[in-house]
């Protein structure tokens, strides 16, 4: 499959920088640029063309994810959300509801039907 | 060969404590989270049985956590206490009204009376015509000092012996950090006490001194507890804010610093040159509540509003141009006289805490030494 679907919901109060919405269902491509660069969206249905980048890929994972939603899904106030890389000190990232830190952090390679739920202190 | 958990080693880990690195499941995590703020209160001897518990509730996640907690220890522990939901109303429309709602719910829930208590009946001010007249800037000074007050005139209405409040471990190292940046000697030398306590003043306790942020919320997701999460229309420009900053960059580095900065500030004892300096404790002459001078804190903010002068009590110009205009005019609005009800013999002698500070208590699952 060329495609990964997950789930993604925001709490503590994150979902207002996100439209006011809690839940999101995503769909991205099963390999992703290095650099994290998310300048073309994946599209729905999905194609071939779209979902296979040029140059140096790697597994779609927990990193890109965070830059992803930063662009594409985020409606304001970025800062609230990342610092620098990463999100912002203070922001819960449970993956299947594990702690992040137990699963790589950003290094986790996202799989069909995962979860990833972001909660704000 | 999958990972298992630290402490029973029979169900995966879902959390890595920030406290102790230890990888821990879900019951065990429920486990050492609620038996750690059981040592707190037995350590530190909070409470006796027949006390009659005030839980500072305002419909975060601090406070709904802690009435859950209290309630759950209260029941398996048999400490024999009366709890009471106490919320204060600041008048902040679009927050506190929806974080009030919270607060009705967790009553049901958790089947405890509550009363509310607002800023308009007391003071007939409410925080969004304060933040009016003063601007953005000091208006936090307001709202903390006529919060404290309000909590011990609800508990005396209540009838209680001691407040409890939602202060996590990181709150407290945020008030260590901001009082050291603002070389605020009598705060530091105080806000690390687990209790305070004074002769007209109500007991006030922080059960989750030790506990962090980090777990708070994670309790509270895995319990489904319902809380209210946005942070305070007015808050953003706060100096605590700074201070905050600080503390999660220090803690992503290192994530004892937060339970090591409260260690340093409970070591802090205060010179005795510094000592000298600091005011001896009286009551107001207008409301009768605590205060270093003349007149409280409380009493000087609600003149300055009053008389349209609103940074008296905040800068040194507005209490100098307060003075100027010469004393108060008759019939001005304000706070009516506090009055604490008759000591109990535990209240007897006053003291601030800090001579009878017990050894932060052991963490649970982790070997001592």
């Amino acid at each position: 499959m060329s495609t990964i679907s997950l789930k993604v919901e925001f709490g503590g109060g994150l979902e207002l920088l996100f439209d006011n919405q809690r839940s999101h269902k995503l769909t991205l491509p099963a390999r992703v640029p290095l650099d994290n660069s998310t300048s073309s969206p994946p599209s729905s249905p999905p194609s071939p063309q779209n979902n296979e980048y040029e140059g140096e890929t790697k597994p779609v994972d927990v990193a890109y994810l965070v830059h992803w939603l930063r662009h594409h899904l985020l409606k304001e106030r970025a800062e609230l959300f990342m610092e620098g890389d990463t999100v912002r000190p203070g922001i819960l990232v449970l993956i299947n509801d594990t702690d992040w830190e137990l699963e790589g952090e950003g290094e986790y390679v996202i799989k069909n039907g995962d979860e990833v739920v972001f909660i704000s202190t | 060969m999958p990972r298992l958990c630290a402490l029973c080693a029979t169900q995966r880990p879902i959390l890595k404590r920030p406290k102790t690195g230890q990888q821990i499941c879900k019951t065990c995590f429920f486990h050492v989270f609620e038996t750690e703020v059981h040592n707190t209160i037995v350590e530190a001897q909070l409470f006796q049985p027949g006390d009659r518990v005030a839980i500072g509730a305002s419909g975060g996640k601090d406070s709904t956590v802690l009435a859950h907690v209290m309630k759950t220890l209260n029941d398996r522990y048999n400490y024999g206490l009366e709890l009471f939901l106490l919320s204060i109303d600041e008048g902040i429309t679009g927050y506190r009204d929806d974080s009030l709602e919270t607060v009705k719910q967790n009553q049901k829930e958790y089947n405890l009376p509550l009363k509310i208590l607002s800023y308009n009946e007391l003071y007939g001010w409410t925080m969004d015509s304060i933040v009016e007249a003063v601007g953005r800037k000091n208006n936090c000074t307001f709202c903390g000092v006529f919060r404290r007050q309000a909590l011990d005139r609800g508990a005396a209405m209540l009838g209680v012996d001691h407040i409890v409040t939602g202060h996590n471990a990181d709150d407290v190292a945020e008030t260590v950090l901001m009082n050291i940046m603002r070389g605020d000697i009598a705060r530091l030398g105080r806000c690390t006490a687990i209790c305070t306590k004074g002769e007209d003043t109500i007991k006030r306790s922080k059960p989750f001194k030790y506990t962090y942020e980090k777990e708070i919320v994670m309790y509270a997701y895995f319990k489904h507890l319902t809380y209210f999460s946005t942070e305070c229309i007015y808050s953003p420009d706060a100096y605590r804010g700074h201070a905050r900053s600080f503390l999660k960059l220090l803690e992503a580095a290192r994530p004892s610093a937060i339970i090591d900065i409260i260690y340093s500030g409970e070591a802090c004892e205060v010179s005795e040159e510094a000592t000298k300096e600091l005011k001896e404790r009286k009551t107001c002459k207008r409301c009768g509540y605590m205060s270093s001078n003349d007149l409280c804190k409380a009493c000087t903010l609600l003149e300055g509003l009053e008389r349209g002068m609103a940074s008296a009590g905040i800068t040194d110009r507005g209490r100098k141009q307060l003075e100027a205009s010469g004393p108060a005019p008759d019939g001005l609005r304000t706070i009516p006289f506090f009055q604490m009800n008759a000591q109990s013999p535990s209240q007897s002698a006053p003291d601030d805490g800090r001579d009878s500070a017990p050894p932060m208590p052991a963490v649970v699952g982790v070997e001592a030494g």
